[in-house]
């Protein structure tokens, strides 16, 4: 056991040791939710802010209904209804939160970085639920959970991302976790979406979906990023699905036992055809449910890595 | 670093032969016993238990494992405790639960024990077996059925060793 951390930031900071602590401890609360009464009490009485800066609907309520089985109190914060529009700074805002004697903040925001300067300034234990381009941690947590629930080991398997990678911190989570596990990460999408630098964080990249999934034990899909994207990356979606979109004759070049995963919301008939996104090799919807589970374990964590470090008798 | 032997691997089996005697004379073959072990010291002595119990009954005995750290009282006092399964594959509502665990010491486990298990159901009643009772309760609780009862100081520590976990049955006293 190994979690010493007061916030989760990043994967890129974690250790591979770290990461299993956490798919660990999350199995534990994964049967929390699978029994008539799915609240325990571990965090009674703390108060959790969820500030959602930037729009977020499946990453808030799954930490809002993890922050709810663990018992905790809960503040929403969106920016539609935040003084942030009437000009106050975002230090400003979470110094008036931590007044309110929070104690974890969970920080959606549209700019990379946005959960480190809050971590610095504050007391309160910092979770990033997404920042900017830059990461997305619970995102690649719960991937890695499915992964293992599913496939039993992560190491040496070969996971293939495809889709947007530029935009994506979905994706560059994911890079850090499964290189971290020992996994083999491959790219795909088109050349403007996947530049060729994503080679030197251990990845192979190519623009051939045949070549991508051929030999992947998993296929990540990603979502084309319309709202990231400040000028044109590619001709058009059509294009982008005859070219990249995951059909079932594409996927029949695949291995036989190739899961398909994606981090959601799926946009059916673009990167992914609707029969592929329902049929029994989807992990879709398993990603939902252990996204609970895997907050879970986080906002547990944190909680404990915030006190004396001591370990108490058994 | 002194070690003393409480137990050995005989006077263990002895001292779990006669809490199973004791819960069996206890509660009546009919009263729906169920073992629950709390993690990780109690797992194994509930299976031991579980199997003299069906010894003397003739009937299998449901046996569970509880985790109880998502219950404790210290969470946010300590690094967050390594979590074990919590596996209990029966009803507990109207049961005789019997708790067991390796070492009684302040008594907080079994509080979280005793309320880790009200999520499951609401048994009949519940009980506590015990393999040491080292002393020094913090709430006030009190075992039903207690292999050997060790006076101790705050500054030694109690050390099960059992085959399932690694390592010979016994049982060491550890003065620091």
């Amino acid at each position: 056991m190994s979690w010493n951390r007061k916030d989760l930031l990043d994967i890129e900071s974690l250790t591979a040791e770290e990461i299993l602590t956490v798919l660990d401890t999350a199995r534990a609360f994964k049967a929390v939710g699978e029994r008539a009464i799915k609240k325990v009490p571990a965090l009674r009485g703390k108060t959790v802010v969820n500030l959602f800066i930037e729009p977020s609907t499946r990453t808030r309520i799954s930490f809002e209904l993890s922050e709810q089985r663990l018992s905790a109190d809960i503040i929403n914060f969106t920016a539609e209804a935040s003084s942030l529009k009437k000009g106050e700074t975002l230090k400003d805002t979470a110094r008036n939160l931590e007044a309110l004697n929070a104690d974890f903040i969970v920080i959606r925001h549209s700019a990379s970085g946005a959960p480190h300067f809050l971590a610095r300034v504050l007391n309160a234990s910092v979770i990033n639920a997404g920042d900017g381009a830059h990461e997305h941690p619970t995102q690649a947590l719960l991937d890695m959970f499915t992964i293992r629930e599913k496939k039993g080991r992560i190491e040496g398997l070969k996971v293939t991302i495809l889709g947007d990678i530029l935009y994506s911190r979905v994706a560059r989570s994911d890079i850090w976790a499964l290189t971290k596990l020992g996994a083999h990460v491959t790219l795909c999408g088109p050349s403007t979406l996947v530049p060729g630098v994503f080679a030197q964080m251990g990845c192979r990249v190519t623009y051939h979906v045949d070549e991508a999934i051929g030999d992947a034990d998993i296929i990540n899909l990603l979502r084309i990023q319309h709202e990231r994207q400040r000028k044109t990356m590619f001709p058009g979606l059509g294009e982008y699905t005859s070219l990249f979109g995951l059909n079932k004759s594409r996927l029949a070049r695949a291995k036989p036992d190739a899961l398909i995963m994606h981090p959601g919301p799926v946009n059916r008939g673009v990167e992914i055809d609707s029969e592929i996104a329902d049929c029994d090799r989807s992990l879709i919807l398993q990603q939902v449910t252990n996204g609970l589970a895997v907050r879970m374990a986080v906002l547990f964590l944190v909680n404990g890595g915030k006190g004396p470090q001591e370990v108490a008798p058994a | 670093m002194a070690e003393t032997l409480i137990l050995n691997a005989t006077a263990m089996q002895r001292a779990l032969t006669r809490i199973a005697h004791e819960i069996a004379e206890r509660d009546e073959a009919g009263s729906e016993v169920v073992l629950v072990g709390i993690q990780r010291g109690g797992v194994p002595l509930a299976q031991r238990l579980s199997t003299l119990l069906s010894g003397i009954w003739g009937q299998p005995i449901p046996t569970g494992q509880l985790d109880v750290s998502m219950h404790r009282d210290d969470l946010d006092q300590r690094v967050a405790p390594d979590m074990q399964p919590t596996v209990i594959p029966f009803d507990v509502t109207g049961k005789t639960v019997v708790l067991v665990d390796d070492v009684l010491y302040s008594g907080r486990t079994i509080r979280a024990a005793m309320d880790a298990l009200n999520d499951f159901g609401r048994p009949r009643r519940i009980q506590l077996a015990v393999l040491i009772d080292r002393g020094h309760r913090e709430l006030p609780v009190k075992a039903d059925f207690v292999g050997k009862n060790v006076p101790t100081a705050h500054t030694e520590s109690v050390h099960v060793r059992l085959s399932e976990l690694g390592g010979l049955d016994e049982v060491v006293l550890e003065k620091k």
